[in-house]
Order: structure tokens, then C-alpha cells, then sequence
């Protein structure tokens, strides 16, 4: 029997959807006020692979879907509030904070909903990452945060909180359509010993359980997330790299070119569903 | 009031005179019987909301509420550790009633034990299932 | 001093004499439990926030003694009697001798 086969009858022996799934009322207003899109039409660009899309909140069990109610329940908030903190802080040799370019952090929704965006002067794709970097170098005179250090994911958490409710909608056509194409053969590649792609989970068998956890469809509008299995938050190159190595495969780096076209690809799959982040996932 | 010794002793006496298998005494029960000095606990009038099924053991949202209650004593019986938390309520308590989020090692009954002003202690078991995740944990 | 405690309060800003308030209190906190092991394969030492209490205007609302099985960044939601106008008192003892605290004031007509 090939891995192949083995991989596809395990995924066969998957169980029906949880009981919950069932009772549970569909709907994500966030703080009495901002109103989650939990599920759109799926993008042209999808061709039918999928019906529609679906935000991976209506995955979770009622539990884990209250505690993103509020910000008072939501421990990603938490992030968010140190990284305000650090927004007006004067960081680097020029003596600047984000403050002083940006005003409030307010001011900078509407910024999330577009990344992973090419940068016309840089030349190249940027994650949120890459150009609060390029901030933090180039602006600030400071030194540039790694990709998945605390302070990074803690004002990605920033960014994305002033964005929610607005639509993701990220570009997938001109300087950046080769990129998108490379994210997308990614997307459909079977990786490791597990020969498991990302569709193999989040396309062809979104809803059913593996093992015990329910399958959402791999959006990443909610990130970064706080996951209770790390109780932090966790950044989207960060969850791509776990996935791609549970499939026991060599995974790919952090802040690496291929993992930036999954994530532009990613994002693409998801227009039109709300940003969400912080999310609280399991 | 009975020695624990004596109520240990009657308890195993009255079991193996039926037959039964003797109960293992956990150490979660020395905690519960630890708090309550022995005495009889009632079941009823402690309300413990908690899931059926954890998707993660690290978080697991649970309430407890007792009215007329001075406290509520929380047990996770299969933890390392059975204590939980300690919820004393004061004179400005709008209710006595809590919520908080817990670690659970594994699937287990939590158990909340209110000891009410009249002296008495009441409790509610919870079994919560603790799931293993799918992909990576 | 744990690194980058800081609590998150939620308490209405107004209410009526004597009306019961709902309050959500979220603090960051490792909650080191004690049970964890290194790379090394040593045991990481317990630390943890052991005691949060709530006061209103000095008198006591909760008082809750805290275990490691309790989650990170531990989460409290409880009720409070507010008979005047005052000030919500919220400390938090952690193992390592700090104590954080917070402030809310609420306005009762």
C-alpha cells in the first residue's frame, strides 16, 4: 500500500462534523459594534473549488467562538494593548515612534486588508512584517524586529485589530501574478511523507474532524491568532511552517520567499471574508 | 463530627461486605475531603458550567455558581494537582457566582464544592473530555 | 518582576445605586505551572499569579486564591454590588512577591 493510499483512506476515515456544529448561532459582532463576515462568495480566481468561503471562527467549538465576543474575553487583546504601548514609543536613532508619521493606530485601518502588497519603490512583495521593518530601518533608524519575535506579532495584532470588519483584499494581478502562481502550485503540492497538500485538509475535507480537530478552511483572515495550544500569538509563516512540517515534511523558513507567495496566495482565497485578528483559534 | 478515619473504615467495611471492589482513594479525594473536614457533602444548589469537550486542554472556560454560597472550591480530579482556585465571595458580591479558565491535563470531572453561611457544602461534577488536536497539537 | 504583566479591566462606567454590575478582568501571565520541562529536560519552576482580589470603596467583592491549573493570562468574571459612586480596586500577587494592580472608577446615581 503506498503512502499515498494510506494518507487518503485515513483522511477517508475521518468522522462526521462535531455535535456542535450544529446549534450553534452564526454570527460575530465584535464588542456590540463590528460586524465579522463569516462567510462570502468564493473568489473568481477559486474557479469552484470551493462553494463559498467560510471564516475558520465557525469551526470552533462555542466556547472558543465567545472569548472573540469582546476584547475584555479575547487574550490576543492583550498583544495588542502592549503594542500600543510600543507605537508610541520612541524607538532607533531618529528619536521617532510610529506615532510620529501615523498619528493613532486607528488611523491605520484599512492597511491590513491588503497585505501581502507589492511595494512599487522596494520592488518586491511585502508581508505586514516586511514593511513594519522597513519602518523600523529606513524611518526609524532602529533595528528591524524578527519575523515571529514578540514585538512583531504583537503590532500585526495592532494592525489587524483597527482592520476589523473590513474585507481582505489583497491583489493578485500584475507585478505580483507570477508570485500568486508559485503561492497557488504550492497550495496544491503534497508535501512530506504524509504526501499532504493544503487542499488535501482545507479544500477537500474542510468540516471533518482529524483526530479532533475540526477542519476549518485555512483562511488566514484572522491572524495572527492566539492559539490556546500555545496560549500566544501565532503568526501566519509560523502556522504555514507547522502545517507543511506535519506533514513530515522539511518545512519551509519563516520570512523565506515561498512561504511569502503561500501567504499571498492564501490571503487571496479568503477575499472577502472579514479581517478577524486577533482571533482566538484552539 | 466523625474521624475521616472512622468514615474511611465504615465506608470500606460497608463495600466489602457487598462484595465490591474497594474504591482507590485518590489524592484528589484527600484534597476534597482536606477541604470539607469530612463532612457530609450534599449534591445540588452549585451550579458548574463547563464544556463536554475542551479543544484544548490549556484553556478550558468553566463558572461556578452557589447562591447563598461563602465560597466555591474548584477540583480538576485527574490534574496532577487537584486544586484549581478558590473563589471567596464578599459583602459586595453581586452574585456568588464566577467565571475563570482552566488547564486540564486530560478528560476528568471537575468539581466545585460550595460551602454555604449555614456551615453545609454542596457540590456539581463536570466530566470534561479533553481532545488531542490533528495537526500538531 | 515577571516581564510584561499588564491587567485589562472591563467595568461599567455608570450604574444605579445598588444595581449589580457584571466585571471582566484579563491579566498577561505565563502561569508557569511548574509542570513544564526545559530542552535541558529540567523542570521549569513554578510562577505564578497565586491570589486576585477585587475591592470596591475598601470592601472586599472577591477574593479568589489561585492554582497553576489555572489558564495563562487568567481570566476572571464575576458580579459587584455598587451601593455609591467609587473607585473598583483589582491586584493581582504574583509568586515572585510583585503585585500589579488596576483602578476603575464608576459613576452611581
Amino acid at each position: 500500500m503506498t503512502t499515498r493510499t494510506v494518507a487518503a483512506l485515513a483522511l477517508a476515515g475521518l468522522l462526521a462534523a462535531p455535535a456542535w456544529a450544529e446549534d450553534a448561532e452564526e454570527r460575530l459582532l465584535v464588542n456590540d459594534e463590528i460586524e465579522i463576515t463569516l462567510r462570502a462568495p468564493a473568489p473568481e480566481h477559486l474557479d469552484g473549488a470551493l462553494p463559498e468561503i467560510v471564516s475558520g471562527w465557525v469551526y470552533r467549538s462555542p466556547e472558543t467562538q465567545d472569548l472573540q465576543r469582546d476584547d475584555f474575553d479575547n487574550p490576543g487583546i492583550l498583544y495588542v494593548d502592549q503594542a500600543r504601548e510600543v507605537w508610541n514609543a520612541a524607538l532607533g536613532s531618529e528619536g521617532k515612534s510610529c506615532a510620529s508619521c501615523h498619528d493613532d493606530p486607528e488611523s491605520m485601518r484599512g492597511v491590513r486588508p491588503v497585505y501581502p502588497k507589492w511595494d512599487e519603490a522596494k520592488g518586491e512583495l511585502q508581508s505586514l512584517e516586511m514593511q513594519i521593518n522597513e519602518c523600523l530601518t529606513d524611518q526609524m533608524g532602529a533595528e528591524a524586529w524578527g519575523w515571529d519575535s514578540d514585538d512583531m506579532k504583537n503590532m500585526t495584532a495592532l494592525l489587524a485589530s483597527v482592520s476589523r470588519g473590513m474585507p481582505i483584499d489583497v491583489a493578485i494581478d500584475g507585478p505580483v501574478q507570477d508570485i500568486w502562481e508559485r503561492g497557488r502550485e504550492m497550495y496544491y503540492t503534497r508535501y512530506g511523507q504524509l504526501e499532504l497538500s493544503c487542499a488535501s485538509c482545507h479544500e477537500q475535507n474542510y468540516g471533518n474532524l482529524i483526530r479532533a480537530d475540526h477542519l476549518s478552511q485555512g483562511h488566514t483572515n484572522g491572524f495572527p491568532v492566539y492559539r490556546f495550544s500555545t496560549t500566544a500569538l501565532v503568526s501566519q509563516h509560523n502556522r504555514f511552517r507547522g502545517c507543511i512540517r506535519d506533514t513530515r515534511a522539511e518545512t519551509f523558513a519563516i520570512g523565506s520567499d515561498d512561504l511569502l507567495a503561500l501567504e499571498l496566495y492564501v490571503a487571496s482565497r479568503g477575499n472577502g471574508l472579514s479581517v478577524e485578528g486577533p482571533a482566538v483559534r484552539h | 463530627m466523625m474521624e475521616r478515619r472512622e468514615v474511611l473504615m465504615l465506608g470500606a467495611g460497608a463495600v466489602v461486605a457487598l462484595g465490591l471492589p474497594l474504591p482507590a482513594w485518590s489524592a484528589a479525594d484527600d484534597a476534597v475531603m482536606a477541604y470539607t473536614g469530612g463532612s457530609d457533602v450534599l449534591e445540588g444548589g452549585v451550579t458548574l458550567d463547563a464544556p463536554e469537550i475542551a479543544e484544548n486542554g490549556n484553556t478550558v472556560p468553566i463558572r461556578v455558581s452557589a447562591e447563598g454560597a461563602e465560597e466555591i472550591v474548584v477540583f480538576a480530579i485527574g490534574n496532577p494537582n487537584p486544586g484549581v482556585a478558590t473563589f471567596r465571595f464578599g459583602p459586595l458580591a453581586g452574585s456568588q457566582e464566577a467565571s475563570t479558565r482552566i488547564r486540564l491535563a486530560e478528560t476528568q470531572d471537575v468539581v466545585a464544592i460550595a460551602k454555604m453561611s449555614d456551615g453545609t457544602f454542596h457540590r456539581a461534577v463536570r466530566e470534561v473530555k479533553v481532545t488531542i488536536g490533528g495537526c500538531g497539537g | 518582576m515577571a516581564e510584561n504583566v499588564k491587567p485589562r479591566v472591563k467595568v461599567p462606567s455608570s450604574a444605579s445605586a445598588g444595581e449589580t454590575v457584571q466585571i471582566k478582568t484579563l491579566i498577561s501571565h505565563q502561569m508557569e505551572s511548574g509542570q513544564r520541562r526545559d530542552a535541558d529536560g529540567n523542570v521549569i519552576p513554578r510562577s505564578i499569579i497565586n491570589r486576585f482580589v477585587a475591592t470596591f470603596n475598601g470592601e472586599t467583592v472577591i477574593d479568589v486564591v489561585i492554582e497553576p491549573a489555572v489558564s495563562t493570562n487568567p481570566y476572571f468574571e464575576f458580579e459587584a454590588k455598587v451601593p455609591e459612586s467609587g473607585e473598583f480596586v483589582f491586584t493581582w500577587y504574583d509568586d515572585d512577591g510583585s503585585v500589579y494592580e488596576d483602578t476603575a472608577s464608576i459613576e452611581v446615581s
